[in-house]
């Protein structure tokens, strides 16, 4: 025969195509405008763990169970995340942010790709020790219903909260961190004062709506993720979401150099992300 | 004209890094054909410091990866401290997140297993003085795609565990000292 033999890692790309088609049209979760060599790599982390050699092989038992779908989809949209991830972020929010903020009687602040918590967890923290604990709803979204679970348990490995002390206290945390959790054997379980200001809900940037007229939003090392349209989109849901004057919140390698973009936002303090939108806007 | 044997160098680096690049980055042309995408091991929370003073004292551009960079010759970049580096297939340079591999974010093994997707024969992998075992997969990977892999000599190493460990994981085209490397690079970058 004549037919050509395909190079294994073009075939892979082929498969990957087929699969997330697949997936778009019987689950709805579009990942065909993920950046690639991010989901390639998630997706053959789950297929080295999983019973099948191939994505082919697997195709068939992911489109026709659910369950195995759902473990794919915790494979692809899992977000390893720290509390006060990037403390200077955080102290130029406690110092440049939060001072606007406490001009506001109520606040209310979406927090985009929250994984597991942790960020939004910090992010209540820091709103109570500047003084606006019960002025302000945090609605803390992702697309997996599974890690949202967790994140509304508030429940961490132990092991890590050295460092989250650490990040804490370079972020310019006023009091003992320790008084923020009970410590259980292995886990640490965070105060209820703090979850009781956040709602954690399913929300999926690269198809849902807008969100309300947000003070502040954070989208923090999701959206590298994304190819550039569905970049654009999320920053348009934003820009829908914030009102004038509110603030947007970056990962450190993400920006709004697009001009679109930059002359309506202005970055709060170099280098940390945080914009700001600009009253007069068309 | 044919198209370059050669598209895009790889380099992984650990402790002992600064030295080693200025020596290798530092001898490169500002012609010099081909770019280049360097992990070096660096704490969580620095700048893009580094990336600034290579710029400075190398006479091709050096720079931190942003997303959406698109490689050009003559110009190295950095993978930013806290984020993997990988490519798209259409030579776009994307960061990650994900968790760290080998305790080292960002590591070498993804930028190198990443570029190998992409670049497969067309890539060269270099692994550096280092105190950790990153990279020796990724090396392997480049190997098994058709790639060139070139080590440092670990007696020449600054740190000789990650040499080793690269040497131990694949047989490799070069094994050299830091100059020596310089030279490997250039002759390729004519071939």
């Amino acid at each position: 025969m004549g037919l050509p033999t395909v190079k294994s890692a073009e075939l892979e790309d082929v498969e990957i195509g087929l699969l997330l088609t697949g997936i778009q049209q019987i689950y709805g979760y579009d990942f065909r405008e993920y950046a690639a060599a991010s989901i390639k790599r998630r997706l053959a982390h789950w297929l080295a763990e999983s019973e099948f050699d191939t994505f082919s092989q697997a195709q068939s038992c992911l489109l026709r169970d659910p369950d195995t779908f759902l473990s794919l989809l915790q494979g692809i949209t899992i977000n390893v995340t720290e509390m006060f991830r990037d403390p200077a972020f955080f102290l130029a929010l406690r110092e440049q942010v939060v001072p606007f903020l406490k001009t506001y009687p109520f606040l209310k602040i979406w927090h985009a790709g929250c994984a597991t918590g942790e960020e939004a967890y910090s992010m209540a923290i820091l709103l109570n020790e500047e003084g606006l604990a019960g002025r302000y709803r945090l609605y803390a979204t992702d697309i997996d219903e599974e890690v949202l679970q967790k994140a509304a348990e508030g429940v961490l490995p132990i092991n890590v909260m050295q460092k989250f002390t650490q990040n804490y206290q370079k972020s310019g945390g006023t009091a003992s961190f320790a008084d923020y959790y009970t410590a259980r054997y292995d886990h640490a379980i965070l105060s209820a004062s703090l979850k009781k200001n956040i709602v954690f809900s399913q929300h999926n940037l690269a198809v849902d709506a807008a969100f309300g007229e947000m003070h502040l939003i954070l989208c923090r090392n999701v959206m590298i993720y994304f190819k550039p349209i569905l970049k654009e989109r999320c920053l348009s849901l934003f820009d829908h979401s914030l009102m004038p004057g509110g603030f947007l919140c970056l990962g450190l390698k993400e920006g709004m150099e697009r001009k679109k973009w930059s002359e309506r936002y202005e970055e709060m303090v170099p280098r940390t992300r945080i914009y700001r939108k600009c009253y007069a806007t068309a | 004209m044919p198209r370059p044997k050669f598209q895009l160098i790889v380099i992984g680096v650990s402790s002992g890094g600064m030295q080693a690049l200025k020596i290798i980055l530092g001898q490169l042309p500002a012609e010099f054909p081909l770019p280049l995408l360097v992990v070096q091991h660096i704490s969580s929370d620095a700048g893009d410091g580094l990336a600034r003073l290579l710029d400075e004292l190398c006479e091709i551009r050096v720079k931190e990866a942003d997303e959406q960079d698109r490689i050009c010759a003559g110009t190295a970049y950095l993978a930013p401290a806290n984020y993997h580096l990988l490519v798209e297939s259409d030579g776009i340079l994307a960061l990650s997140a994900d968790p760290p591999v080998s305790y080292a974010r960002p590591s070498i093994d993804v930028l190198f297993e990443s570029a190998s997707a992409v670049y497969s024969s067309a890539l060269i992998g270099v692994v550096l003085t280092g105190a950790n075992f990153d990279g020796s997969q990724g090396l392997k990977t480049i190997k098994q795609n058709g790639g060139i892999a070139i080590v440092q000599n670990p007696a020449d190493a600054a740190a000789p565990q990650m040499p080793l460990a690269a040497l131990a994981a694949t047989a490799v085209d070069y094994v050299a000292p830091l100059d020596g490397i310089v030279a490997v690079l250039k002759k390729l970058a004519d071939a």
